[in-house]
């Protein structure tokens, strides 16, 4: 069958973008951002509602509220992303025609169907189960009906990814191995192909349930192969959100890796390891072995923790190098201080790098470790986690991203400027403003999705410390910044690619600057290994790993006196 | 072609033309569905399956 395939080359990277990609980039990404500002605003209205001093919703439409937060920024803005990611990583960086447009479409349909439809069943007041949708709690059948779409048309989007990958070898449009970014996305899909079979596997029988088709699902089951798919999904973020962060490093800086095949090695940890963390949720489960749990949380994931402070060292690294050969050699710091920190998409990457790594991975590291999980376990301090991880590293790095995706596939010039400058400052300090302070409340004992930490209505009453009180406020503050923050990257992009001056077909864009190389496609290492500074950085992160670890176990000590 | 070349004389390129052998692991890397493969297994036996087996082996209330 003869197909016909339209393809533009990019002025500014001199990279062949097939026409039919480059649209379902848009519509993917465009969709996404929507429900990012869905999402966004219904977790400022949970966050408003746990500031003690406003309490601002009753309590069924906080409930509700903090369903649909988790569903739409967790699931459908991050996931919809990531498949614009998956089709640039392929199609564009393999210069290649994008596999089976059709199934790519039809999966796009699927997962808007999916999103809409969840989305529908959770106002509906009958499917307020938390975004973990624990049974026995039954939520109406199209809650899990909306969400088995998504995931079919998610698992289309990878089949495609895969096809490109096959097609872009057959018709050698690359030689050798794929781009480091490629492999990253490649990871992504491959996480999320068994993040869609874990759904697929228990939440096909629950909808069956709902409908009284299926007579019992047994709870400790369901909350095993549910967090094979709740947990992974998270890590899909990571390895795209990784992936996102070389491609940034190449496109600002025309860094390439320190070392390609270490970075590859790096991602295969994630690939065998990463999705095992999932078992950090079953630690306080008496029905699991201790072997299971450690070998799962402990030693297996280690080994892709080892994988992501390998990119946290080879990111700025590349980096490093790169300014080097620039001549920004003075000192240990100066090609950092002179790096671009005016460019939204380089000062969100930045970011995005050492709040995932000083915050969500130290935090994570401790939860996964059975004994100091116990201190907290179910507490706000999780959620202070994965704000750290799912918000302040992929949300930001893909906000960040999204600044070079506007003129480079939108082909629009990018408006309010300063703005975009500020952005992902005002963001990223809110979110990690709302991770600190949540773990912070989590460590004094307040505890995740409730309503009124005050108890008012309790029978026996109780009372957290006033640290606590005045933690949860702070949250609230920083939670309005980090909307603040959002705002500002919704009106940019929306501002920018529905009323931004179009760009002509041979015309670079002026802003944000990027290097007139394809540095992002391409395989290799950097030859330049002298990265002083970055290893003075990674050595103040080791400090503070290794201090925060102890400090915990301390905590631990005082909760359970042994003496 | 613009993009997705090896660089030349870094020792990484990954050139099926070259005359020497592509090292295993390379090989690895460079098979996506043998790493998907991998990626499915991994997880499957060591968190789904070994877990459903200890909840098997939970005893039953009386």
């Amino acid at each position: 069958m003869a197909t016909i395939m339209s393809f533009r080359t990019c002025p500014t990277t001199g990279l062949r973008v097939e026409r039919s990609a480059e649209r379902l980039i848009k519509a993917n990404a465009v969709i996404a951002v929507v429900f990012l500002a869905i999402g966004g605003l219904f977790g400022l209205l949970v966050a408003l509602t746990r500031w003690p001093a406003v309490h601002f919703l009753p309590a069924d439409w906080f409930y509700l509220a903090l369903t649909a937060h988790g569903i739409d920024v967790l699931l459908v803005w991050i996931i919809f992303f990531e498949m614009a990611v998956l089709y640039f990583a392929s199609a564009v960086l393999l210069n290649s025609r994008i596999a089976l447009p059709w199934l790519a479409w039809t999966g796009f349909g699927l997962m808007l169907v999916g999103a809409i439809t969840v989305n529908v069943a959770v106002l509906q007041g009958q499917s307020t189960v938390m975004f973990t949708s624990y049974v026995p709690m039954m939520a109406s059948q199209s809650f899990y009906l909306g969400i088995i779409l998504f995931a079919v048309g998610a698992l289309c989007g990878c089949v495609v990814f895969f096809g490109t990958l096959v097609v872009a070898r057959r018709e050698r449009t690359y030689q050798g191995s794929i781009p480091l970014v490629t492999f990253g996305a490649l990871t992504a899909a491959i996480i999320a192909v068994f993040t869609i079979a874990s759904g697929a596997i228990i939440l096909v029988p629950t909808w069956l349930w709902s409908l009284g088709i299926v007579n019992h699902i047994d709870p400790i089951v369901y909350k095993t192969i549910w967090w094979g798919m709740g947990h992974s999904s998270q890590q899909i973020n990571v390895s795209a959100h990784v992936a996102v962060w070389y491609a940034i490093a190449a496109m600002v800086f025309g860094a390439k890796p320190i070392s390609e095949k270490v970075s590859r090695m790096a991602f295969l940890m994630y690939i065998l390891f990463l999705q095992l963390a999932s078992a950090h949720h079953m630690l306080v489960e008496p029905g699991f072995s201790a072997e299971w749990k450690i070998f799962n949380t402990s030693y297996a994931m280690y080994l892709a923790v080892l994988g992501s402070m390998v990119h946290g060292m080879t990111v700025p690294g590349s980096i490093e190098a790169a300014q080097r050969r620039r001549g920004y050699t003075k000192g240990f710091f100066e090609w950092l201080r002179k790096a671009p920190w005016g460019n939204p998409a380089f000062s969100g990457m930045f970011m995005s790098l050492v709040f995932f790594g000083f915050i969500g991975g130290i935090s994570g590291v401790v939860m996964g470790t059975e004994q100091i999980n116990l201190i907290m376990h179910n507490t706000l301090y999780v959620p202070g986690h994965f704000h750290g991880t799912v918000v302040a590293g992929t949300t930001l790095a893909f906000m960040a991203i999204t600044y070079l995706l506007v003129p480079l596939i939108f082909r629009r010039e990018l408006r309010m400027k300063k703005l975009a400058q500020w952005q992902p400052y005002v963001f990223g300090i809110g979110v990690a403003g709302i991770s600190l302070f949540m773990m912070g409340a989590g460590t004094l004992g307040v505890s995740r999705r409730h309503w009124d930490m005050t108890f008012a209505d309790a029978q026996l009453p109780f009372d957290y410390p006033a640290a606590a009180f005045m933690m949860m406020g702070l949250n609230g503050l920083f939670a309005v910044l980090a909307a603040v923050g959002g705002v500002m990257f919704i009106v940019v992009v929306v501002g920018s690619v529905f009323f931004g001056r179009k760009l002509a077909d041979d015309e670079k864009p002026a802003y944000p600057p990027a290097p007139p190389t394809a540095t992002v496609a391409q395989y290799g290492s950097e030859p330049e290994m002298r990265i002083p500074g970055t290893t003075l950085l990674v050595g103040v992160f080791f400090i503070a790993f290794v201090l925060y670890y102890f400090v915990n176990w301390k905590y631990l000590s005082e909760v359970w006196p042994l003496s | 072609m613009a993009a997705s070349k090896n660089n030349e004389g870094d020792g990484n390129a990954a050139d099926p033309q070259g005359d020497e052998p592509i090292p295993i692991m390379q090989q690895l890397l460079d098979n996506p569905f043998l790493l998907l493969a991998l990626g499915i297994a991994v997880p499957t036996i060591f968190y789904i399956v070994w877990g459903i087996i200890e909840i098997t082996q939970i005893p039953i209330a009386e």
